[in-house]
């Protein structure tokens, strides 16, 4: 029987592949690779494309991924597979997206929290919890 | 004493509001649901992502990434997970006494601070009591995405990498069960290498079969494809994103099971409420037929 190794293929969203395999060839960020049982160590980035797994068997499967990274110990190969597709630029366009929600948001607004006014909109909050708990209680005893 | 008509119309007022929460209740209910399905669904995602860090952080890179190297503090950021939507309970009030504690904490050590909301009742909260609010994401909803997350983890990643920042905490409601979410904060940058400890007995469990597991004490280190640099910062965004990630699916899970008891007991309090008012409009009632029969009465033996 062929050697084999773990091979698991995650999503953010969910598990797509995890059993033993004899071969997988995963779309590197540098080319095709094909990763075997007892191959050393790697870290690679993934493009987008098929990932095509030899089974236990000898079965074939494939299975699309939009880009991730791949992890290779001698007995364990990891691809962790993207969800969103990524860019440089367009996580560039969403963090500056977030800091001027942010900065509109704050307009008018001095820095610099104050604990007190913290402290005592939560103390109110929660005395307001205590209360509504008690009514309950006492409601319920009679 | 109201008047029975007054009693019967606060009576049908109870009575709209019970429709109300009791549908609330059934609505998060099955959101509740679907929510811990998603918890559980990006759950391995979370546990390779570690398991890889964990192997990275045994590796001997020639590459030493600034997110695995710790540094002395003098700012740090919290990202604040919160919901949407109030009507939960004390779900985000605890959150953000819990946050509020650990800030003092930073402040009293003349640490500054940087805050990075998610949810609009964290933004309403740290905007009314003042914070250094550098990023802002709401309106995720009930199937929060990536995507949306991807621009606000970057500000602070950023900020950390820039040396604006030198540790960054993660706010959120953990699940523990339907009755019981706790707030939680945890540290997310530096990666501590603590994790890779407590994985440890996972990792050597999984790998005694192949007895790989002696391999990684010996010095080694990963081939790179294509530079070292980028393939690991790739992997630790990516890992710091997921952990933001899991965050919020654990929130949204709590929000939702918060609001569904928080609608429960207000729909039980209704129902209480409305048998105390009949049985004081039945006793108004009685007093007012009475009165009637007894002048009724008094009128006749008059005649």
């Amino acid at each position: 029987m062929a050697m084999t190794m773990k091979l698991n293929i995650v999503s953010a969203e969910k598990e797509l592949f995890s059993n033993l395999a004899e071969m997988v060839i995963v779309p590197g960020a540098m080319g095709d690779l094909g990763i075997l049982p007892q191959h050393s160590q790697l870290l690679s980035t993934l493009k987008a494309g098929e990932v095509v797994i030899t089974e236990q068997g000898g079965n074939q499967e494939s299975i699309y991924i939009s880009g991730g990274l791949l992890e290779v110990q001698p007995h364990l190969v990891t691809i962790l597979s993207d969800t969103a597709l990524r860019a440089s630029d367009l996580d560039e366009h969403a963090a500056r997206e977030a800091k001027e929600r942010a900065e509109e948001a704050l307009q008018d607004q001095e820095s610099g929290i104050d604990f007190a006014k913290a402290e005592a909109s939560l103390a109110e909050a929660i005395a307001q919890l205590k209360l509504i708990d008690k009514l309950r209680k006492k409601r319920k005893g009679h | 004493m109201a008047s029975g008509k007054e009693i019967r119309s606060q009576i049908s007022s109870i009575k709209n509001t019970q429709k109300i929460t009791s549908a609330m209740e059934m609505v998060a209910a099955s959101k509740m649901r679907r929510a811990q399905d998603r918890m559980s669904a990006s759950r391995p995602y979370a546990e390779k992502m570690i398991d890889v860090v964990c192997h990275l952080a045994y590796a001997h890179t020639e590459y030493k990434h600034p997110y695995l190297q710790e540094r002395e503090a003098r700012r740090v950021g919290y990202i604040i997970i919160s919901s949407d939507r109030g009507l939960c309970g004390g779900l985000n009030t605890n959150l953000f006494k819990e946050a509020i504690n650990d800030m003092k904490a930073c402040n009293e050590k003349d640490i500054e601070i940087d805050i990075c909301v998610i949810g609009s009742k964290a933004s309403a909260f740290f905007k009314s009591v003042g914070g250094n609010i550098v990023a802002h994401t709401e309106n995720l909803g009930d199937e929060p995405s990536l995507e949306n997350l991807i621009g606000s983890v970057k500000t602070m990643l950023d900020a950390y990498a820039e040396g604006r920042i030198d540790r960054l905490f993660v706010v959120f409601n953990k699940f523990v069960n339907t009755m019981t979410q706790q707030p939680i904060v945890a540290q997310i940058l530096p990666i501590a290498v603590a994790p890779a400890e407590d994985h440890k007995r996972v990792r050597y469990h999984e790998m005694s079969e192949d007895d790989d597991h002696a391999d990684m004490k010996y010095h080694w280190d990963y081939i790179y494809e294509p530079e070292a640099e980028e393939v690991i910062d790739a992997l630790l965004m990516r890992y710091i994103e997921s952990l933001v990630y899991q965050g919020v699916v654990e929130n949204v899970a709590c929000e939702q099971s918060a609001r569904m008891v928080a609608m429960r007991s207000a729909t039980d309090n209704a129902g209480d409420m409305i048998d105390d008012l009949q049985l004081v409009y039945n006793k108004a009632r009685q007093a007012a037929i009475t009165q009637e029969l007894s002048e009724i009465v008094a009128g006749a033996a008059a005649v």
